[in-house]
């Protein structure tokens, strides 16, 4: 189902004038600051479809901004957001592409700062509701409905046992889980929607499991609606 | 949730004998693991925020954000005192409200997608005219939401309701839909007559473009809101009166998606097509984009995989 609950037809609370195209742009820009872990020095946004043609009539470039000063979907402040990112340092560059294979309103967010780069892409899929698509090449889909826990590392046999052992034996549920490889040994991504957070301990835990490169909390519940 | 189609949810009903409404209370509660009370909190909540929509729109009328639209809520709402309308006072009433919650949306106020931001007029427009209408409690509009969001919560995962998907009948169809429902029932109607009425209304929106004029949520969508919830009263009276929709309205939901998925790109939300592409269209898209091009853009046509 890609429509989870009440609240992602009902709702969200938003600032105009669209939903997909500001309202889930938004969600984008900020799921993307949360996996980044904080405010980009420089972020480069390409727009795809819809979104590439439209995204000046809708404000999608104001949205993105705003996700990425972590303004949520409501906060009057996204028709200002583009000059209070540039008061803030933050540098952003709009550009359009096309792919025909992407759904129509989606967005490849290159973050960088801090010697460090992520990309993440996502798309928004209607009534301000979102579905990560990508990040760092890795293919991993998930919505931000729930609270998301991202543990970059290296392929080996019992790495997800190890990762499962710590977040379920402390009482975590794992509704949905995502794993992508670069290849055989290679690198990966596991990707975990959380009934509920999993605390700092926790990912510390799981930080320092062997072939375990960096783990990133991605949460957008505590400020949104429950689903 | 325990229903993916409308047929599931009226046999929902019916086994725990409550209304649609009640039914998906009780699920979203399950579904997120808050209690019920927090849950209508919630909900009662964004009804809040509609309601100031309403208001702001006639009492308050501001410019879109383009400079293109505004004012005509209020201009309806003054007609609707004339005593003049055709529709009558109180599906005029409706429509004014419509009107005046997306101009809302188009001035980049605060509004709640029901179930986007392109089509948050109707559900609000047919809620709180009839609310003043009837003298209902809130709390019985609220009840009413949680019945138009399991509706469109069956639309949308068996269809879409984002116009860059579907086009126009997937975001002011679907909440045309999710209205003339809800307010069947809140009228007394059973669900299976809530549910005759969604069949009813989607017919009507099938096949319906999204070609707004420079991409903006403002020039056809905001009549298209006002037209809607007076649909969406339409489709609630013949449900009540005892019309049937013969083809099942699920079966109507895998019509939309069928014409959805056929419909080409330059009439789903890309400005390519359609009122975006005339004469008057064009031009405007060029009073608005032409002068400040430069700042918004540097690699349009650039060909890049995500």
């Amino acid at each position: 189902m890609r429509f989870k609950d009440v609240f992602s037809i009902i709702g969200p609370s938003m600032v105009g004038p669209s939903s997909s195209h500001t309202g889930g742009a938004v969600r984008i820009g900020r799921a993307a600051r949360r996996i980044f872990g904080g405010l980009p020095a420089r972020a480069e946004i390409m727009f795809y479809g819809s979104f590439a043609e439209t995204y000046r009539g809708h404000g999608t470039d104001l949205a993105i901004a705003a996700g990425l000063l972590d303004y949520a979907a409501d906060d009057m402040r996204i028709r200002d957001a583009l000059a209070i990112a540039d008061a803030s340092g933050m540098k952003l560059a709009f550009k359009t592409g096309s792919n025909p294979a992407a759904h129509p309103n989606t967005a490849r967010l290159t973050l960088r700062g801090d010697g460090r780069e992520d990309i993440i892409v996502g798309s928004s899929i209607g009534g301000g509701n979102i579905e990560l698509t990508a990040v760092n090449g890795f293919d991993v889909k998930f919505t931000m409905n729930y609270p998301t826990l991202l543990v970059f590392h290296g392929d080996r046999p019992g790495m997800l046992a190890d990762m499962m052992n710590i977040v379920g034996g402390d009482g975590i549920n794992i509704g949905y889980m995502d794993v992508d490889r670069k290849g055989r040994s290679g690198e990966a991504l596991t990707v975990m929607e959380t009934d509920e957070a999993v605390p700092g301990v926790l990912m510390e835990r799981i930080r320092v499991l062997p072939d375990v490169r960096r783990v990133c909390l991605a949460d957008l519940t505590a400020e949104e609606v429950k689903s | 949730m325990k229903f993916q189609t409308l047929r599931k949810l009226i046999d929902c009903c019916s086994s725990d004998g409550v209304s649609i409404g009640q039914l998906m209370l009780s699920e979203q509660a399950k579904e997120s693991g808050q209690s019920e009370s927090d849950t209508f909190r919630q909900m009662a909540d964004y009804y809040g925020i509609m309601k100031e929509a309403v208001r702001r729109g006639i009492e308050e009328p501001v410019p879109s954000r383009s400079g293109l639209t505004g004012g005509d809520a209020s201009r309806v709402h003054q007609y609707v005192s004339s005593g003049l309308p055709s529709l009558g006072v109180e599906a005029c009433t409706a429509l004014a409200y419509a009107l005046s919650v997306s101009e809302v949306n188009a001035s980049m106020g605060r509004i709640v997608a029901t179930p986007t931001a392109g089509s948050c007029g109707i559900i609000p427009g047919v809620f709180v005219s009839s609310q003043e209408r009837y003298r209902w409690e809130d709390r019985h509009l609220v009840m009413g939401l949680f019945a138009a969001g399991a509706i469109g919560y069956v639309i949308a995962n068996n269809s879409f309701i984002s116009g860059a998907e579907g086009g126009c009948q997937a975001e002011v169809g679907s909440a045309i839909g999710m209205a003339a429902g809800a307010l069947t029932e809140l009228r007394g109607g059973t669900p299976e007559q809530a549910v005759h009425a969604v069949g009813l209304a989607l017919k009507n929106s099938l096949g319906l473009i999204c070609d707004p004029v420079g991409g903006l949520v403002e020039i056809p969508c905001i009549v298209r809101n006002g037209f809607g919830a007076v649909t969406a009263l339409a489709a609630a009276d013949m449900a009540l009166a005892g019309v049937r929709s013969v083809i099942p309205s699920d079966e109507v939901i895998g019509v939309m998606l069928e014409v959805g998925t056929a419909m080409p790109a330059k009439h789903r939300e890309t400005a390519k097509g359609g009122l975006a592409q005339t004469p008057t269209g064009r031009r405007i898209m060029k009073d608005l984009y032409g002068a400040n091009r430069s700042r918004q853009e540097n690699g349009e046509g650039e060909s890049t995989k995500p």
